[in-house]
C-alpha cells in the first residue's frame, strides 16, 4: 500500500486534553490507579483482552471481541479521537474502558471491560471515563449503550440515563441513551470517587508496566457452559456428559 | 423411622447461569448421582421458588426427571420459600425413613438472574405477608434493616461487626470455587477509606451492599439413601441426624420481640433433641445469612451463643476458618451466593463435604458433627438439620 493511500486511510486526530490520573481504594482495600494510556501501550492491552473473547459469560465474549478490535483500530490509525483509559492494582490490569469524541459538545462512550469483577472497578473506571469527557473535555453529553445486563444495571439504572433513541450508536446500531452533564453531576456525591494527585511512586509502578490482570474472568467452574454451547435444547448433552463421566470416572 | 444417609452430592457455581432452569436442577443431580454410583433412584424432589414466575415453567419436577432419564421415578417440586431446599430434603429424608423408598435424589434449582435485580427483589418480597406487609412495599433488605437496627440498639452490634462477618464469608467464598463472589474485601476498603461509600453504599440503612447476598443462580442436589442402600455403595457414612422444623407469624411485626427468632430457636431444638446432640457438640455450621446480621442473630438462636453474644465471638474469631466454630466455611449465602430454591441443599453439599474431609482449602479440621440452618421468609418457617459422620 503506497504512502499516498494511508494518508487517505488513516484518520486525523483531533487533539485531546490529557485525563489527569487519579487513585482509590476500592472494597478489598487495594489501591486503584486509574489512567490514561498512551497508544504504545496497546499491544500489550490486546495481549490481556484476548483470552475473554473465548469466555463465554455475562458477554465477555462480545464485549472482549469488540474492545480488541477498538484497541487495534485506535493502534493502527483506525479510529478517530479515541482515548483509552485503565485502571491498575500494583500495576496489574483491572479495567479497560475507552470512548470518543463525535464533536466538542458531543461524547462517544465506547467500552467497559472490567478484568476484576465485583469490586465496582468497572464501574469506577466508567465513572472516570464520563469524568473525562464532561470535566475535562467539556462537552456537553456522552452516548452510552450497554451491551450486557450488568452494564444496563450500571449505567442505565445507576445513572438514570435519558432516553436518546432517535440516535443510533456506533456500538451495533442500537438506540442510545445519554448521560447529560445535570444527570453526573447528580451523581457525582454517590458514584464519582477517586483523589488526585496520585502519588509519584503509585503513578510510576502503574506507567513502568501493565501486568497481566491477576484474576481474570473464567468460564464458570462446571460444565454446565459445555452443554449449552452445544445449543441442545432437550438436554440431550447432559446425558452424554453423564456417560461421558461414568466412563471417565469423574466427580464433581 | 429407619435411618438416613447423605450418600451423594453435586452442586453447579452458584453465579450467573445462562441455562435453562430443568438444566440448572439436573446438572447437580448428575453429579450427585455420580458420586453415589447410582444410576437410578425410586423418588425426585425439585426444590425451586421461583420457576412460574421468573422462568416462566411449572410443572418442573417432571421435566428434570425426564432430562435426567430417571423416569419413572415419582417426582415433586417443593416450594417453601427460601427454606425450598431444606423441605425437599426433608421430604427426601421422610420418604426413605419411613421405608417407601431405599434412595431418593432431592435437587434444588433457582434461576434468578434471568430478571433484573429490582423484579429479583419484588419476587422475593412476595414471600411477606401479602396484605399487612408486601402491599406497603416491605422488602426482605427492608425487613433485614429494621431488624438490624434494632438489634443494634439492644445488643450493641455495630456496623464494624457487620462488615466483620462480610469479610469473613468473602474470605472464605475465596477457597470455594463454586462460590459466586470470589472477591476479597476488607473493612478499609468497605468501610474505612474516602471510597467506602460509594464502594460499599447503604441499601437500606443501617445494611449496605456488602451486608446483602448476591442475587444468584445455582443447583445443589443430594441423595437420600437407607443404611441397606448405603451398603451397597460403600460410600462414607454420613447420617442425617437430625431434623427440625418451626413457623412463626408470617407478619414480623406481629412476633412480641421482633429480634426473637424463635422458629430458628425452636427448628434447631428439635433437631439437636432427633439426634440426641447439643450445639457443643457442632465442629462446623451453615447458617442463613441473606444478611451479615442474620448469622450473628442466628449463631445465638442456635444455640452456640448466649443471646446477644454472637457478634462478640466473630470478635474473637470463633467463627473464622480455624476458630472454634466455623461458620459458613463455604462462604455462606454472603459469599457463595443465594439461588433460593436451592440455598438449603448447597448448605447440605458443604457440611456432607467438610465430614467427608474433602473440603480442600476451606477444610474444618476434624469435623464429625455438622449443622445447617435454612432460614425461610423472615424467620417464619425454618429448617434446621444435624448431620453426623459415623465411622
Amino acid at each position: 500500500m503506497g504512502v499516498d493511500l494511508e494518508k487517505i486511510l488513516r484518520p486525523v486526530d483531533t487533539p485531546l486534553a490529557p485525563y489527569p490520573p487519579k487513585f482509590m481504594t476500592v472494597a478489598s482495600g487495594e489501591t486503584l490507579v486509574v489512567r490514561q494510556v498512551e497508544r504504545d501501550e496497546i499491544p500489550t492491552l490486546l495481549l490481556h483482552v484476548e483470552p475473554l473473547v473465548h469466555v463465554e459469560r455475562d458477554f465477555y465474549d462480545v464485549v472482549a471481541a469488540r474492545v480488541y478490535a477498538e484497541l487495534l483500530g485506535y493502534y493502527r490509525h483506525r479510529m478517530q479521537d479515541e482515548y483509552v483509559l485503565v485502571g491498575q492494582i500494583d500495576g496489574h490490569l483491572a479495567a479497560i474502558v475507552n470512548g470518543r469524541t463525535v464533536s466538542p459538545r458531543l461524547g462517544m462512550s465506547l467500552h467497559t471491560l472490567a478484568l476484576r469483577r465485583g469490586l465496582r472497578i468497572g464501574a469506577h473506571c466508567f465513572a472516570a471515563k464520563m469524568e473525562y469527557h464532561l470535566d475535562i473535555l467539556g462537552q456537553d453529553e456522552v452516548l452510552i449503550v450497554a451491551e450486557s445486563p450488568i452494564g444496563f444495571r450500571r449505567w442505565m439504572i445507576e445513572y438514570q440515563l435519558e432516553k436518546r433513541f432517535e440516535v443510533a450508536h456506533e456500538l451495533g446500531g442500537v438506540p442510545s441513551y445519554a448521560l447529560t452533564r445535570a444527570l453526573f453531576d447528580r451523581a457525582r456525591s454517590s458514584l464519582v470517587v477517586g483523589r488526585r494527585p496520585v502519588p509519584p511512586g503509585l503513578l510510576a509502578q502503574a506507567q513502568a508496566a501493565i501486568l497481566p490482570p491477576t484474576d481474570p474472568p473464567r468460564p464458570p467452574a462446571d460444565l454446565l457452559a459445555a452443554t449449552r454451547a452445544m445449543y441442545d435444547s432437550t438436554g440431550t448433552a447432559l446425558l452424554l456428559q453423564r456417560g461421558r463421566q461414568e466412563l471417565e470416572g469423574g466427580h464433581a | 423411622m429407619r435411618e438416613v444417609y447423605a450418600a451423594g452430592v453435586g452442586i453447579t457455581s452458584f453465579t450467573r447461569l445462562e441455562y435453562p432452569l430443568v438444566e440448572i436442577a439436573a446438572y447437580p443431580a448428575m453429579m450427585a448421582l455420580l458420586d453415589a454410583g447410582l444410576k437410578a433412584v425410586d423418588q425426585v424432589y425439585v426444590a425451586n421458588m421461583g420457576s412460574a414466575r421468573l422462568n416462566s415453567q411449572t410443572a418442573l419436577a417432571s421435566a428434570v426427571v425426564d432430562t435426567l432419564g430417571l423416569t419413572p421415578a415419582g417426582a415433586e417440586r417443593i416450594e417453601n420459600g427460601p427454606a425450598s431446599g431444606a423441605s425437599a430434603v426433608k421430604q427426601g429424608f421422610l420418604g426413605v425413613a419411613s421405608g417407601m423408598y431405599e434412595a431418593v435424589l432431592v435437587t434444588g434449582c433457582e434461576r434468578m438472574r434471568e430478571v433484573n435485580n429490582l423484579e429479583a427483589t419484588d419476587f422475593v418480597a412476595t414471600m411477606t405477608h401479602p396484605l399487612a406487609e408486601y402491599v406497603y412495599g416491605v422488602t426482605l433488605p427492608a425487613h433485614a434493616a429494621m431488624f438490624t437496627r434494632l438489634y443494634m440498639q439492644r445488643y450493641g452490634v455495630t456496623e464494624r461487626h457487620l462488615a466483620m462477618v462480610a469479610v469473613k464469608n468473602h474470605a472464605n467464598a475465596m477457597k470455594n470455587r463454586f462460590a459466586h463472589l470470589h472477591q476479597p474485601i476488607t473493612i478499609e476498603g468497605i468501610l474505612d477509606s474516602p471510597e467506602a461509600f460509594t464502594n460499599n453504599p447503604y441499601v437500606s440503612e443501617p445494611l449496605r451492599f456488602f451486608d446483602c447476598c448476591p442475587v444468584s443462580d445455582g443447583g445443589a442436589a443430594v441423595i437420600l439413601a437407607s443404611r441397606e442402600k448405603m451398603a451397597e455403595l460403600g460410600k462414607p457414612l454420613i447420617r442425617l441426624a437430625g431434623l427440625g422444623q418451626a413457623t412463626d407469624t408470617l407478619a414480623v411485626f406481629e412476633r412480641p420481640d421482633p429480634t426473637d427468632l424463635l422458629a430458628v430457636r425452636r427448628s434447631a431444638a428439635a433437631a439437636f433433641a432427633m439426634a440426641g446432640l447439643t450445639p457443643s457438640d457442632v465442629q462446623v455450621a451453615e447458617l442463613h445469612d441473606a444478611f451479615t446480621i442474620l448469622e450473628i442473630a442466628e449463631s445465638e438462636e442456635a444455640g452456640f451463643f448466649p443471646k446477644g453474644e454472637g457478634h462478640l465471638a466473630l470478635e474473637k474469631g470463633v467463627t473464622s476458618l480455624g476458630g472454634a466454630l466455623p461458620i459458613n466455611p463455604s462462604g455462606g449465602l454472603k459469599g457463595k451466593g443465594h439461588p433460593v430454591g436451592a440455598t438449603g441443599i448447597g448448605q447440605v453439599h458443604e457440611i456432607v463435604t467438610q465430614l467427608r474431609g474433602e473440603a480442600g482449602d476451606r477444610q474444618v479440621a476434624g469435623a464429625k458433627v455438622g449443622f445447617t440452618c435454612n432460614f425461610g421468609g423472615f424467620g417464619n418457617n425454618v429448617i434446621s438439620m444435624v448431620f453426623v459422620r459415623e465411622e
